[in-house]
């Protein structure tokens, strides 16, 4: 309905127009449970190297669409195309390595800091170096935090290590479920610049939900909408935010 | 004073266990004034207890006297009967039947086997009947323990359990430290059972013993030997179970089943 009234064309970077490779693609994805759509029959590409902001009103569907990509959650229908593989070809483990996700909370495991960062990688068989802690660390602005226990971080160092640990994990696509919701205001921007620097830096394929127009235009370089769990919008960050703000 | 009322045996034990259950049913209404609202709980479970268990003295005098292969039934439908009431106290756990009883045949099972075969448990049916009983309430007792609380924990930390995942771990490594805390919970009864052994705590078999014309001794350590096994029994039942309720948290694709209702919304 709402593509009647506003204009979401297909967006100006789509895989066969920009050239470059998609690396994440739904393909009519939905959940339901007890009857209840959750997801409904989204159909989504994103390219490698793309910001795509996910935006909606609260229980739109948001966070269930970005725990189905890498697999937290099943689908009832449709599928996940990770560099055009079926996901369900992939082992859950390796496709979450390689589809990161750092959730709302930061949700730590107990211990020093530098534990968290090795938990990944040494799922995979990989032990991290002292030095590779340390540039994890510096990306996020903590340096000098590996010895640190958890239980004295702020929130918004607690979040910076949570995407540091994500980051441990060399993943090609990453999902952030509001990342910066959780913090304070100061706490927030610091978060983002991180973000969008870090993005820029590895170019790195992300999925961002965000309620923050603002923050939204800032990071993304596209956008879709989601209400009800459908997808009623989806092109450039301009386009979908002033598709939201014609919501009901 | 009752002893002064009732002249037959029968009697008398109908007088004594009505006073206990009078003296029990009397506090479930004094709960009521706290808003505990145990009266209609204890009252079905005396009144099942008394039916229950004079059934079984009926049933004793038939079984402890009877071959001793019959025995093993006995055992096993204890065991089965275990399993289902393990299963009713742990809720919202699918297929939690199977693990009870999984865990229960083999915990129990294996405990009883053993202490037969080393010559630590008598075969006759007097002794294995009722030393295999203990075994196996406790093997009971300690899954619904184990089970519940891996529930509460897993349900309670679902957040760092979904993070382990996301971050590519197993399903065995994100949840090792809530078993560890399962299994430490349920254990509990048995360590405090063990370590008050005689100073606040004089248990049944020996007091029947002592009653019973033994030697206070004997009696004594062969106490000792069941509170022990009782010990082991709960061990083995709470890895057991642990291990096996670890599958029916998640699915085959690996990801939390056991979680307070479904997410809905963001």
């Amino acid at each position: 309905m709402l593509r009647n009234i506003v204009n979401c064309g297909v967006p100006d970077d789509s895989g066969t127009h920009s050239g470059r490779k998609i690396a994440l693609e739904t393909r009519n994805l939905s959940r339901a449970i007890e009857g209840k759509m959750l997801v409904n029959d989204i159909s989504v590409q994103v390219n490698q190297g793309t910001v795509l902001a996910v935006v909606g009103p609260s229980g739109a569907g948001k966070s269930s669409f970005l725990r189905l990509l890498n697999r937290l959650d099943e689908p009832t229908e449709g599928s996940v195309l990770l560099y055009g593989q079926d996901y369900r070809e992939i082992a859950p483990r390796e496709l979450r390595r390689r589809v990161g996700m750092v959730m709302q909370s930061a949700y730590l495991f107990p211990g020093p800091v530098a534990e968290n960062l090795r938990f990944g990688p040494r799922q995979q068989g990989r032990d991290l170096a002292a030095a590779e802690i340390d540039v994890l660390l510096e990306q996020v602005g903590l340096e000098g935090f590996a010895n640190r226990d958890v239980l004295y971080l702020s929130g918004g160092e607690a979040q910076r290590v949570s995407l540091a640990r994500t980051l441990a994990n060399r993943p090609e696509v990453l999902l952030l479920d509001e990342p910066t919701s959780a913090l304070d205001e100061r706490a927030g921007r610091e978060i983002e610049a991180l973000l969008t620097r870090i993005l820029s830096d590895q170019q790195l394929t992300a999925l961002m939900i965000t309620h923050d127009s603002a923050q939204a235009a800032r990071i993304a370089n596209r956008a879709i909408l989601i209400e009800g769990g459908r997808l009623v919008c989806d092109g450039t960050v301009s386009e979908v935010l002033h598709a939201e703000s014609a919501l009901p | 004073m009752l002893n002064q009322l009732f002249h037959d045996p029968i009697a008398l034990t109908a007088a004594q266990a009505a006073g206990a259950a009078g003296f029990a049913l009397v506090v479930a209404f004094l709960a009521r004034g706290q808003g505990i609202q145990l009266q209609r709980e204890a009252g079905i479970a005396l009144a099942r207890g008394i039916i229950q268990i004079i059934i079984v003295g009926l049933l004793l005098t038939v079984v402890l006297t009877s071959a001793q292969w019959l025995s093993a039934f006995v055992l096993l439908g204890m065991m089965l009967a275990g399993a289902v009431i393990a299963a009713r106290r742990t809720k919202h756990i699918p297929g939690i039947l199977k693990v009870t009883t999984r865990s229960i045949l083999l915990g129990a099972g294996l405990v009883i086997a053993i202490m037969v075969i080393l010559g630590v448990l008598d075969r006759a049916p007097a002794t294995l009947i009722p030393v295999g009983s203990m075994v196996i309430a406790n093997a009971m007792n300690t899954t619904a323990l184990a089970l519940d609380r891996f529930r509460a924990e897993v349900e309670a930390h679902a957040g760092q359990i979904e993070a382990g995942l996301a971050l590519g771990a197993a399903p065995v490594a994100v949840t090792a430290p809530y078993v560890r805390a399962a299994v430490k919970a349920s254990m509990i009864p048995s360590v405090n059972n063990l370590r008050s052994l005689g100073i606040v705590w004089i248990p049944g078999v020996m007091a029947g013993m002592v009653l019973a014309g033994s030697d206070p001794i004997v009696a004594a350590i062969y106490q000792f030997v069941v509170v022990a096994m009782l010990f082991g029994t709960a061990g083995t039942t709470s890895l057991l179970c642990t291990l096996f309720v670890r599958t029916h948290a998640f699915s085959p694709a690996e990801q939390l089943t056991l979680r307070m209702g479904e997410r809905e919304a963001e």
